[in-house]
C-alpha cells in the first residue's frame, strides 16, 4: 500500500498530500515535488497528436533507494502521485493502476461537489477516507 | 575444461563452436584456412524449437584435433567446450589402403564417438586429380566413397561428403566446396538444435527441482549461464540476455520469498556478511574472479549481483542499448540495497555507500567509453540519476567519515575510513592505469577534507548542471539544497544562503508549504550566522507566523524578534522595518458612525480587527495608521444633503472586510486580484438615448499584468515608512495570538477625505509595516453652513384658515447660543398665530431625537421674535408655527408660476401644481433674520384661496335675478354664514330680495353653493349694477368656529330687457301635427319692450328717416340638426325705437325626426352699420369673435345662397377686405334679449310612408 498520496494542481501546487509516517512528511513533500519534474518530462515527451489517446497512467516516475514514485495525470493536467515503499514488492503495476483509478474517481466526486471551489485544497472527508484505504496501515 | 580455464576468455567473441577433426591431419591443415574463411560467409536459417522465431546466423567454428577427452563425459553440462561436430578427413583413393588402415581408423573413431553417444559426425573424402594420376590402378573414385557409405552410413548417406580438388580454382572445385559447406552448416545447426534442445530440457528439469532441499542456485546459475554463453558465441545476444534476465528474476523472486518467510537453504551463502565492496566491474566481458566465487558457492549477494549485471551490461552494449544499462544500473543499485536489508545481511556502515558510489561511476565510465559526446549529451536524462545517486552517496560517506565538518575527521572517523578502504581491496589491474578510475576517486575523496570537498562539489555541480540542461529544475533545486546543507556543515553560510534562497523561490512559486517552511528555517540559520539582522528578523517573523512549525519553534523565532526589539541601541540605528503580514492580518475594520461620514469635529472611531499570527502575546509600543488627507470632497458630499446620503460602496454597514490572505508561509498560489466590475452606459449626447451598455473591469491593469516571480514576498526592504502629517495611533497594545480589536479615534478637524494608508506596529527597534490597506478605506469630514427651511405641513396652504408651517434649522457648524432668536418681520396680511404649546424638537444630524424645548415667541409691533433653544453644532431644530393669510378683498390673479421658498425650488409634483393652478393664489413673503447671518432670509409662502365665485344675471321678461355661485375649490369642508349681496351705490330705488338664503349653510369639498336674489326697482331699472357678495366662512371641523369674511365684487351692465323673441311652429294647412319630412312654418316675432334709452346709444340708430330705427339681425340655426331650415335662415330687420314695436318673420322649417323637438334656436344680434364701426371701437376679443359671422351676414344680405364652399372662400376675401368699411355684428348682453319661447317643444309625428327621405340642404 502507499506511504504517500498526493494530488497536485495543474499549476503544480499541492491540492492534497498525505503520507503515512507523519514524521517523514517533509521528505515526502520534497519527493513528490521533485517527481513533478519527471511528470512534466513524461507529458511533454508525448507528441501532440498522441495527447488524446495518451494513457493517464505514467508508470514509475523514478525509484529511490527507499521508495518508488508512480504518477498519473488527468486530462486537465491534475497530477496524482503515489509513493510506495521499495520493500513492498508485492505491489504490481496493475494494483498501482487501480489505485490511481480509484483516486481519479474520488477526485472527480470532489470536483462534482458544487461547494468545492476548483483549485482549493481538498478537504473532503470522503476523499480522505478513500485515501486512507489505500495507505499503509500504521499499527 | 582445463584448457578453458587455462586461457581466460577475455573476449567472448573468440569463442566459437568446437568442431573436432580426425583422420588425415595434414590434409585438414592444408584445407583449414580455406574452410575457416568460407564457413561464415553465408548465413544459414536456424529453425528453432518451442516456437521461437527462426534466425539467420553466420556460423563459425573452432576446428580442433579430435581427442577422446574432448568428448563430454556423462553429466558434464559444459556447453562451451562441447564439440558439436566431429569430422573425419581422408583423401584415400586406394581400396587397399582403405581396407588396410583407413577403415579401421574410421571404425575406431566411430566407436569412440558411439561410446559417448555422439551422433554428430561427418566423413569428408577429399579427391584430387593429382593423386589419381599417380596411381594408375585406382578404382573409380566413387568406389571409396561408396565403400565408406556402405560401411558407416547405413541410412545416413549424407554423412559422407566428397570434396573435389579443393585447392584448385575450378568450377568443379567451387561447386564441391559450396556443397560441402552447406552440408557442414546444416549439420552444425542440426547439432545445435539437438544438443541445445537437450541441454535446455536438462536445464529445465534442474530448475524444476529448485524446491528440493539440496538444490543450489549457484549450480543452476552455471548451467543456464552455459546456455547464455552459447548464445553469445552464436552472437545471439538477445537470447543470451534472456538467460541472464531469467536468472536475475529467479534470484529476485527467491529474495522476495525470503522476505516473506520462505527461505531457501542455498540463500544462506548469500547472507554472509559483506566483506568486499569494490563495486561493479564492467570493463571485462566476464569477471572470472566473481564467476569462480559463484561456482564455488562462495559469492556474496553483491558478488552475484555484480557479476550478473556485468554480464547484462556486456550484452546490452553488444546490443547497442547503453541507456538501458544506466537505467538497469540504478534499479540494480536500489534493489541491492533493499535486498541486503531484506536478507538482513550485516553490512559495515558506509560500505554500501562505497559500493554504490563505485558502481555508479563505473557504469558511467563504461557508458562514456562506448558512446560519443553528442550521444551522451542527448541522453543526460538517462545518466543524471546515477550522477545524483553517486553524489548522495559520496556526501553520506563524507558525513560518516567526518569529512563534512569544520574540524575534519577525528580518530573514530579515521578508523572508520580505514575500515571502509580495506573493504575496497586493491585496485583491479584493468583500471590501474586509468587516473580517473572510480577506485582512485573514492580513495582520494576519503583521504582528506579538501579532496572530499573537491570531488563532492565536482559531482554536485555536474549533476545540477545536467538537471538544469534537461529542465528538471525541481531536482536541481533539491540537489542545490543538499549542497547548501553541506556548506552549512562546512560553516560557509554565505554560499549556503544563496542556494537556499534559490530553492525557496521554487517552493514559494509553486506553493509547497512544508518545503517552504523547512527551507526558511535553514535560511534563518544562515542569516543568523551571517549577521544579516534585518533579513534574519524578516525570516524569523515569517517563521513565527508559520502554522507548519511547532509552537516551540514559533515561539523561539518570535522571541528572537522580541529580543532584538528590546535591545537598547545606544547609537541611533534606524529601526528595522518588517512586513506586517507575518505579524498580523488586518481582517476587518469598523467605522463608527457606520456611514464613515462625519462633520467637522465629530467623532470617528475606527475599530481594527487584527489577527495576530504570532504564537505568543506581543506588546506593541505603538500601533499607527498613517492617514492621507485630501481636501477634495467626493461627489456624494457635494449635494449638500447630509441626512439623505447613502454611500454607494458596500460600506453602509461601516464594516470593511479585507480579503483573507493566508499566512505568507503557505501561500498556495498568488491568487489574482478580485475583479472590480462596474456598469457602463453610453448615452448619445444629443437625446440621451442609450447607445450601449456593458460591464467594465476597473482593475484590468492588475489582472492582466505580467505575473512576476514571487519576489515581493521576501523583500521587506522596499517597505518604507511613510511620513504623513495625520496619524492615528494607539500606544501600548498587547497583541494576543488570534483576533485582537484595536480602537482608534480618527481626526476630524478639517473637512475633506481621509484615506488610511499604511499600518505599522512598533515593537522596540522593530517596525512592522503594511504598505497599503486594500481595499481603500476612507472616511469623510464635512463642514456645513447653517440653514433655515420653512415649508408648509400640508400640500397646500389655504388662505383664510390657520395653517401650520414647519421651520427646520440645520445648525451646521453654528451652535445656537443663549438668546439667539429668529426675527420674523410682521406682515399684516399674514399674522403669526400664537399658541402656547409651541415646542421645538432638537435632533442630531443622523435624525436621532435629542430633546424638546418650549419656544418663547414674543411679538412686538414689527417683529415676532422666536427664541431658539440651545443647540450644539450639527443638529437640527424643528418647530411648527401657525400662520394665517387673510383673503384680500381684491383678488390677485392666480399665477401658475413655481412657488419659491427660501430661494429653493420647492419640490412638489408638477401635476399637483397644475391641478391647483385654478385656485387663486397669494404669495406671502416673510423676512427672517437669523442669528448666524447678517442677511435676512426671505421666505415665500403661497396661499390658495379656497373659493371661486361666479355671478350671472337671469331674466324673466322684464324681471331680473342675480345668481352667485360660490365653489369650494379646496379639500376642506366649510360652514358658511351671513350671505349677503349689497349694491355699492346704495341706490334706494333698488332692492335686492334674497330668494333662497339660509342663515347657515355647509359647503363641502369641491361643491358649490348657489344664491339667488331678485332685483327690484321702483323707478326704472338701472343700466349698471355694482354688487358685493360677502359671506363668512369657517372650517367645519373647528369646534369654536372663527368666521372669516369672504367677499366677491362684480358689476352688471345692461340689465334691462330690450327685445322679446317669441317663436311659433305651425304645421302645414289642414294638418294637425307636424310630420317629419314635411314643411312647417316657423313664425318669429320680435318685440321691442322699451323705448330708446340714452345709454343704449351703441345700438346703432339710423336716423335717416323721421322714424328712428335700429337694425337687428336675426338668425335661426339648429345645432342639433333636428330641423332643416329652408330658405333664408337669417335676415336684418329695422326696428323702430319705440316700445312694443313688433316685427314678424316667417320661414319654412322641416323636422327631421319625430318626437317632441325643441325649437331651433333664434339668435338676435345688433347690426351696426359701417360708419358706426369707426366711432365705436369694440374690444378686440369680441371683434375677432364676431368677425366670421359679420362677414357671413353681410354676404347673406346680398341674397347669396350660402354654401359652405362659398363661405370659406368668401371668408378669405373678407379677410383681405378687412380694412374696408363693412357692417358689424354685435351680440346683445345677456339680459337685453328675452326669448320667451326658449325651452319650448313641438310634437312631430313620424311621416306615414316609410321610404327614406333625402333632404339636401345646401
Amino acid at each position: 500500500m502507499a506511504v504517500c498520496i498526493a494530488v497536485i494542481a495543474k499549476e503544480n501546487y499541492p491540492l492534497y498530500i498525505r503520507s503515512v509516517p507523519t514524521e517523514d512528511e517533509l521528505r515526502f513533500h520534497y519527493t513528490v515535488h521533485t517527481s513533478l519534474d519527471v511528470v512534466e518530462d513524461k507529458i511533454s515527451s508525448v507528441s501532440k497528436a498522441l495527447v488524446d489517446q495518451r494513457e493517464l497512467y505514467l508508470g514509475l516516475l523514478y525509484p529511490t533507494e527507499d521508495y518508488k514514485v508512480y504518477g498519473y495525470v488527468t486530462n486537465s493536467k491534475v497530477k496524482f502521485v503515489i509513493v510506495v515503499d521499495s520493500s513492498n514488492t508485492a505491489l504490481r503495476d496493475n494494483e498501482i493502476r487501480s489505485m490511481f483509478r480509484k483516486l481519479h474517481n474520488s477526485y472527480t466526486d470532489v470536483m462534482c461537489n458544487p461547494f468545492y471551489n476548483p483549485g482549493d485544497p481538498i478537504q473532503s472527508k470522503a476523499f480522505d477516507n478513500m485515501v486512507s484505504t489505500m495507505m499503509v496501515q500504521v499499527s | 575444461m582445463e584448457s578453458h580455464e587455462e586461457k581466460p576468455i577475455i573476449y567472448t567473441m573468440e569463442n566459437k563452436p568446437i568442431v573436432t577433426c580426425s583422420g588425415d591431419q595434414s590434409l585438414f591443415t592444408s584445407l583449414y584456412h580455406c574452410l575457416a574463411q568460407q564457413l561464415p560467409r553465408e548465413p544459414m536459417e536456424w529453425r528453432r524449437s518451442y516456437g521461437r522465431p527462426p534466425k539467420m546466423i553466420h556460423l563459425e567454428a573452432n576446428f580442433v584435433q579430435f581427442k577422446e577427452d574432448l568428448l563430454p563425459k556423462e553429466g558434464n553440462k559444459a556447453l562451451l567446450t562441447f564439440p558439436f561436430l566431429h569430422i573425419y578427413w581422408t583423401d584415400c583413393c586406394d581400396t587397399e589402403v582403405y581396407k588396410a588402415s583407413v577403415k579401421d581408423d574410421i571404425v575406431r573413431w566411430q566407436n569412440t564417438l558411439k561410446t559417448y553417444n555422439t551422433a554428430d559426425w561427418l566423413i569428408v573424402v577429399v579427391e584430387s586429380d593429382a593423386k589419381k594420376k599417380n596411381k594408375t590402378n585406382i578404382l573409380p573414385r566413387t568406389s571409396i566413397v561408396d565403400k565408406i557409405r556402405n560401411d558407416f552410413c547405413n541410412k545416413q548417406s549424407d554423412r559422407c561428403v566428397v570434396l573435389s580438388d579443393p585447392l584448385k580454382d575450378s568450377s568443379r572445385s567451387q561447386e564441391s566446396w559450396s556443397a560441402f559447406l552447406t552440408k557442414l552448416r546444416t549439420l552444425l545447426l542440426m547439432s545445435f538444435t539437438k544438443n541445445l534442445g537437450k541441454f535446455e530440457d536438462d536445464m529445465r528439469t534442474l530448475r524444476e527441482k529448485r524446491t528440493d532441499p539440496g538444490w543450489s542456485f549457484c549450480e543452476y546459475f552455471m548451467v543456464q549461464e552455459e546456455l547464455a554463453f552459447v548464445f553469445e558465441m552464436l552472437q545471439q545476444f538477445e537470447d543470451a540476455l534472456v538467460q541472464y534476465d531469467e536468472l536475475d528474476a529467479l534470484f529476485t523472486q527467491y529474495v522476495v520469498n525470503f522476505g516473506a518467510g520462505d527461505g531457501a537453504n542455498w540463500l544462506g551463502s548469500f547472507c554472509q556478511p559483506v566483506q568486499n565492496w569494490n563495486g561493479l566491474v564492467l570493463r571485462k566481458p566476464i569477471d572470472m574472479e566473481k564467476r569462480d566465487l559463484i561456482q564455488r558457492s562462495q559469492a556474496s549477494l553483491l558478488d552475484l549481483r555484480s557479476y550478473l549485471f556485468s554480464r547484462q551490461c556486456t550484452l546490452l552494449i553488444f546490443l547497442q542499448r547503453p541507456w538501458e544499462v544506466t537505467q538497469r544500473a540504478l534499479e540494480l543499485l536500489h534493489n541491492c540495497v533493499q535486498e541486503l536489508q531484506l536478507l538482513e545481511v550485516s553490512v559495515l556502515q558506509g560500505s554500501l555507500d562505497c559500493w554504490v558510489f563505485l558502481s555508479c561511476l563505473e557504469v558511467l565510465q563504461r557508458i562514456e567509453g562506448c558512446c560519443d559526446r553528442a550521444q551522451l549529451e542527448a541522453n543526460i536524462s538517462h545518466t543524471v540519476g546515477l550522477w545524483t545517486y553517486a553524489t548522495e552517496k559520496l556526501k553520506s560517506l563524507g558525513c560518516l567519515c567526518g569529512l563534512v565538518s569544520e574540524n575534519g575527521p577525528n580518530s573514530e572517523d579515521l578508523n572508520r575510513t580505514v575500515d571502509l578502504l580495506a573493504g575496497l581491496g586493491t585496485e583491479r589491474p584493468e583500471t590501474a592505469s586509468s587516473l580517473q578510475s572510480p577506485y582512485k576517486k573514492l580513495k582520494e575523496a576519503l583521504s582528506s577534507v579538501e579532496a572530499f570537498e573537491k570531488h563532492y562539489l565536482e559531482l554536485s555541480h555536474a549533476a545540477m548542471e545536467m538537471y538544469k540542461t534537461i529542465g528538471r529544475i525541481r531536482s536541481a533545486k533539491l540537489l542545490g539544497k543538499s549542497l547548501a546543507e553541506f556548506y552549512m556543515r562546512k560553516s560557509d553560510p554565505k554560499k549556503a544562503e544563496a542556494l537556499f534562497q534559490d530553492s525557496l523561490k521554487t517552493y514559494l512559486a509553486e506553493g509547497w508549504a512544508l518545503p517552504v517552511t523547512h527551507t526558511r528555517k535553514q535560511i534563518a540559520e544562515c542569516q543568523k550566522l551571517l549577521g544579516q539582522t534585518e533579513s534574519y528578523l524578516q525570516t524569523s517573523s515569517l517563521l513565527a507566523s508559520d502554522g507548519n512549525l511547532s509552537d516551540e519553534e514559533r515561539k523561539h523565532f518570535c522571541q528572537e524578534i522580541l529580543n532584538f526589539a528590546c535591545q537598547q541601541s545606544d547609537n541611533q540605528v534606524q529601526k528595522v522595518v518588517l512586513g506586517m503580514s507575518s505579524l498580523a492580518q488586518l481582517q476587518h475594520l469598523l467605522f463608527t458612525p457606520t456611514s464613515a461620514v462625519v462633520h467637522v469635529g465629530g467623532q470617528v472611531a475606527l475599530e481594527l480587527s487584527l489577527h495576530s499570527n504570532m504564537p505568543m502575546p506581543v506588546h506593541l509600543e505603538q500601533l499607527a495608521v498613517s492617514v492621507h488627507f485630501s481636501i477634495e470632497r467626493s461627489s456624494i458630499r457635494e449635494t449638500g444633503d447630509v441626512l439623505g446620503k447613502q454611500r454607494t460602496g458596500g460600506v453602509n454597514s461601516g464594516i470593511i472586510h479585507f480579503p483573507g490572505e493566508l499566512p505568507a508561509g503557505c501561500l498556495p498560489r498568488t491568487s489574482p486580484p478580485v475583479l472590480e466590475l462596474d456598469e457602463m452606459h453610453d448615452r448619445s449626447p444629443s437625446d440621451n438615448a442609450l447607445n450601449s451598455s456593458g460591464v467594465v473591469c476597473k482593475n484590468v491593469h492588475l489582472l492582466l499584468r505580467r505575473r512576476e516571480s514571487v519576489s515581493s514576498l521576501e523583500t521587506p526592504s522596499g517597505v518604507a515608512v511613510e511620513d504623513s502629517a495625520q496619524i492615528l495611533r494607539t500606544n501600548d497594545v498587547l497583541l494576543l495570538p488570534g483576533r485582537n480589536k484595536i480602537l482608534f479615534t480618527a481626526p476630524s478637524r478639517e473637512p475633506g477625505t481621509y484615506t488610511l494608508r499604511q499600518l505599522r506596529a512598533t515593537v522596540g527597534q522593530v517596525r512592522f509595516v503594511q504598505h497599503h490597506i486594500y481595499p481603500i478605506v476612507q472616511y469623510e469630514v464635512y463642514s456645513q453652513e447653517p440653514q433655515l427651511k420653512v415649508e408648509p405641513l400640508t400640500d397646500v396652504l389655504l388662505a383664510g384658515v390657520p395653517q401650520r408651517v414647519k421651520f427646520t434649522i440645520v445648525t451646521g457648524h453654528y451652535s445656537i447660543k443663549k438668546g439667539d432668536a429668529l426675527q420674523l418681520s410682521n406682515n399684516d396680511s399674514m399674522p403669526i398665530l400664537h399658541s402656547t404649546d409651541c415646542t421645538a424638537t432638537i435632533m442630531s444630524n443622523t435624525g436621532e431625537r435629542v430633546g424638546e424645548n418650549g419656544l418663547s415667541i414674543q411679538s412686538s409691533e414689527k417683529v415676532t421674535s422666536i427664541t431658539l433653544p440651545l443647540t450644539s453644532t450639527y443638529h437640527m431644530v424643528e418647530f411648527e408655527l401657525e400662520v394665517m393669510c387673510h383673503i384680500p378683498s381684491i383678488l390677485p390673479k392666480a399665477t401658475d408660476s413655481d412657488r419659491l421658498t427660501n430661494g429653493e425650488l420647492y419640490q412638489r409634483a408638477k401635476s399637483k401644481c397644475k391641478t391647483e393652478s385654478h385656485m387663486a393664489s397669494i404669495d406671502q413673503k416673510m423676512s427672517i433674520d437669523c442669528p448666524w447671518s447678517i442677511y435676512s432670509t426671505l421666505v415665500a409662502l403661497t396661499f390658495y384661496i379656497p373659493f371661486k365665485s361666479q355671478h350671472s344675471l337671469l331674466s324673466a321678461g322684464k324681471r331680473k335675478y342675480i345668481q352667485v355661485c360660490m365653489q369650494n375649490m379646496s379639500d376642506m369642508n366649510f360652514c358658511l354664514l351671513n350671505h349677503c349681496l349689497t349694491e355699492k351705490q346704495k341706490n334706494t330705488t333698488l332692492e335686492l330680495v334674497p330668494v333662497n338664503i339660509k342663515p347657515q349653510q355647509n359647503v363641502y369639498s369641491k361643491q358649490s353653493v348657489f344664491c339667488l336674489w331678485e332685483v327690484k326697482w321702483t323707478t326704472e331699472p338701472p343700466s349698471c349694477l355694482q354688487c358685493v357678495f360677502t359671506i363668512s366662512f369657517s372650517p367645519m371641523t373647528e369646534e369654536e368656529p372663527s368666521f372669516q369674511p369672504y367677499s366677491y365684487e362684480f358689476q352688471l351692465d345692461n340689465i334691462s330687457t330690450l327685445y322679446s323673441v317669441k317663436a311659433q311652429i305651425v304645421p302645414a294647412l289642414g294638418v294637425q301635427h307636424c310630420r317629419t319630412g314635411s314643411l312647417c312654418s316657423l313664425n318669429v316675432s320680435l318685440t321691442r319692450l322699451s323705448d330708446l334709452i340714452e345709454q343704449n346709444s351703441d345700438e346703432g340708430l339710423t336716423e335717416s328717416d323721421v322714424l328712428c330705427t335700429t337694425k337687428v339681425m336675426y338668425e335661426v340655426a339648429d345645432n342639433s340638426s333636428n330641423w332643416a331650415v329652408c330658405g333664408k335662415s337669417s335676415g336684418v330687420i329695422s326696428m323702430p325705437v319705440m316700445a312694443s314695436a313688433t316685427h314678424k318673420v316667417q320661414m319654412e322649417v322641416m323636422p327631421l325626426f319625430a318626437g317632441n323637438l325643441p325649437f331651433p334656436s333664434i339668435r338676435v344680434f345688433k347690426y351696426l352699420p359701417h360708419h358706426a364701426a369707426h366711432s365705436i371701437q369694440p374690444d378686440t376679443d369680441s371683434w375677432i369673435e364676431n368677425d366670421n359671422l359679420s362677414i357671413d351676414k353681410s354676404l347673406e344680405e346680398q341674397g347669396d345662397n350660402s354654401s359652405i364652399r362659398s363661405r370659406t372662400s368668401t371668408h378669405s376675401i373678407g379677410n383681405e377686405h378687412k380694412g374696408l368699411p363693412i357692417p358689424r355684428l354685435e351680440p346683445f348682453s345677456s339680459g337685453q334679449v328675452f326669448n320667451s319661447s326658449s325651452g319650448q317643444q313641438v310634437l312631430v309625428m313620424p311621416s306615414k310612408d316609410d321610404h327614406v327621405l333625402e333632404v339636401n340642404i345646401t
